[in-house]
């Protein structure tokens, strides 16, 4: 049984009146431990995949079904549990509080848990040590590059260690070396770690990383 | 717990408009809590006083004195006990800024009516005995850091010259309301002081019968009422609730500028919470990609809100009480005028309350917010 298995999945989007149909009949089925590029054109609806994928968005037909559960069929406040236990996302432009120390953004879904301070604590340095930011961790996101800044992002993803870690355009505002760093890291979560890796990318460079490379233009799927 | 230092670097995020916020909402719950304070004072002031006891003034007015012949003829009513009277002294120690009352008065028969003023026996004897002597209530030598003994120099205003007097006896008032900021002397002291060019300011009568009150009064004003001094008489309750109701439109004021502050300060609340809300609104539906909850955001603004205004609230209503607590400068003005505990814990409520009002549409946004849209904003 796959991990995720996506089942003849639509989106459509409504601007008053009018349909704007996203894709239709989407099928993907992805194994614990694998590391797939999403790619496709602007507007393709990669993005809305990977939202609906994270529970943020509801499809407009179709079933997702995750580690055994369906999706598709979970509320508001269920979605936000199962978010919290299974889903790790790494944001194009990172989006860390900038309130928060490197630790303290880690530090975030872990609040949502029962873990203790200590417990916590334990769980954030180790993340922030896979992603060799340990000595950054009382940096507030201000003080790091942006390669640094998406590496504590890629903490906060793991740090409950999620079910899948979901990607989005994770390199887009990054410069080649920290593009190259970040995605090295992607890379070595799925092999040292066995982190299932869904990633959205417009660059080419960065899809070849993945075991398999998805195109989505078009409203239609394909490997 | 753990979520507090979210709520607290969030505070921080803008430490000047927090800041800001904070002391509007202080100086806003300062005026809630004194001029409640104003307006309790006044209103237990009125209700001070003795149905039992009349005052008969010149029908002219307050300042309008009465013969002393009044005196007898007043005695001689039915269904009085006991009359006494007082003359408003006026006088200044040291700087005109130190206002209180002085009375000048017949020791023996005012005393007499007063039980209200409790005092050792001892200290009650020496002042009556001697006549320059001065009753001086405890709040006032607590103003000023008198003691029994000291020497007393008024300077007169409306007698002028100055006066010496020696405090003998400190009262205490068993009613807040009766005032503990007042000044009493002899008054064949201050008939000797002027040559004896002076007559009661206003008589004080004692009835056997407080249900006699009425009849007392019709025949006492109408006993009066064709000669070159005409009355007024009322009981002495009526009398003090008339310089309330003098106060009667300030205390309107004090509402409606209280309220209109209030609101004022709950709409600049309101608005910074709206703007800090607006500011969040990526870092929002991050924490829901996180997997936040909706109601966790909701409290987490709310709480937010509150603290800044319970903050601010506590700013305001313990600096008012600090500042106007028992035995304060203004009881010279308002007896028992004082910021209880009351006040303060009503104070908190309030503040608590202007934090959810304030909190509860940023709140109730944040939990709403459309978390795909959101982040497309960032993007």
């Amino acid at each position: 049984m796959p991990l995720v298995d996506i089942r003849d999945l639509s989106k459509v989007f409504y601007r008053d009146s009018q349909e704007i149909p996203v894709f239709e009949g989407v099928n993907l089925e992805m194994e614990q431990g694998e590391f797939l590029s999403l790619m496709g054109p602007s507007g393709s609806g990669k993005s809305t995949l990977l939202h609906l994928l994270a529970g943020l968005d509801k499809p407009t037909a179709g079933h997702i079904i995750v580690g055994g559960a369906e999706v598709t069929g979970m509320k508001r406040r269920q979605l936000a549990a199962w978010r919290a236990h299974h889903i790790g996302f790494v944001f194009q432009f990172y989006n860390l509080l900038p309130v928060l120390t490197a630790y303290q953004n880690v530090e975030l879904p872990l609040l949502l848990t029962k873990l203790t301070g200590r417990e916590r604590r334990e769980h954030v340095m180790t993340a922030l040590g896979v992603v060799g930011l340990t000595d950054r961790a009382e940096h507030y996101p201000r003080q790091l590059s942006g390669g640094q800044e998406q590496r504590v992002g890629i903490a906060r993803a793991i740090v409950s260690d999620p079910t899948i870690i979901l990607a989005d355009e994770p390199t887009g505002d990054l410069d080649a070396k920290s593009a190259d760093e970040v995605l090295t890291l992607l890379k070595r979560l799925n092999e040292e770690f066995g982190k299932t890796i869904l990633m959205v990318t417009h660059d080419a460079h960065a899809a070849e990383r993945a075991h398999a490379v998805m195109h989505l233009d078009k409203g239609v799927l394909s490997r | 717990m753990k979520f507090m230092r979210l709520i607290w670097v969030n505070l921080l995020r803008n430490k000047r408009r927090t800041v800001l916020t904070v002391l509007s909402v202080t100086v806003a719950l300062f005026l809630f809590a004194t001029l409640r304070s104003v307006v309790t004072a006044l209103d237990a002031v009125s209700e001070v006083g003795s149905e039992a006891r009349l005052i008969t003034r010149s029908a002219t007015g307050i300042t309008f004195a009465l013969p002393q012949s009044y005196f007898e003829r007043l005695r001689a009513q039915e269904d009085v006990r006991s009359v006494s009277w007082a003359n408003w002294f006026g006088g200044i120690y040291v700087d005109q800024h130190n206002f209180f009352a002085q009375f000048a008065i017949d020791p023996q028969t005012y005393l007499a009516m007063y039980p209200e003023m409790v005092m050792p026996e001892d200290q009650k004897q020496a002042f009556l005995s001697e006549r320059t002597a001065a009753l001086v209530g405890r709040g006032l030598m607590e103003r000023f850091g008198w003691s029994l003994g000291q020497n007393i120099t008024l300077q007169g205003t409306i007698f002028p010259g100055d006066w010496e007097f020696t405090i003998r006896a400190v009262y205490v008032p068993d009613d807040p309301s009766f005032g503990d900021q007042m000044f009493f002397f002899h008054y064949d002291y201050l008939y000797e002081g002027v040559n004896g060019n002076i007559i009661p300011g206003w008589y004080i009568l004692q009835l056997e019968d407080p249900t006699a009150a009425p009849a007392v009064i019709d025949r006492i004003d109408r006993m009066f009422e064709n000669s070159s001094r005409p009355t007024k008489t009322e009981t002495e309750k009526a009398f003090n609730a008339g310089f309330v109701t003098m106060w009667g439109n300030i205390g309107f004021l004090v509402k409606a500028i209280g309220t209109a502050v209030f609101f004022a300060i709950l709409l600049i609340a309101a608005n910074t919470m709206m703007m800090a809300g607006r500011e969040r609104i990526s870092e929002n539906a991050v924490l829901k990609t996180l997997g936040f909850q909706d109601g966790l955001l909701f409290r987490l603004v709310l709480t937010e809100s509150i603290v800044i205004t319970l903050l601010g609230g506590a700013l305001g209503v313990f600096g008012s009480k600090i500042l106007f607590g028992p035995n304060n400068f203004v009881n010279a003005f308002i007896p028992g005028f004082e910021v209880e505990w009351s006040t303060v814990i009503l104070g908190l409520a309030m503040a608590t309350a202007l934090g959810i009002v304030s909190g509860i549409v940023p709140a109730w946004q944040a939990m709403q917010l459309p978390v795909i849209q959101a982040l497309r904003r960032v993007a």
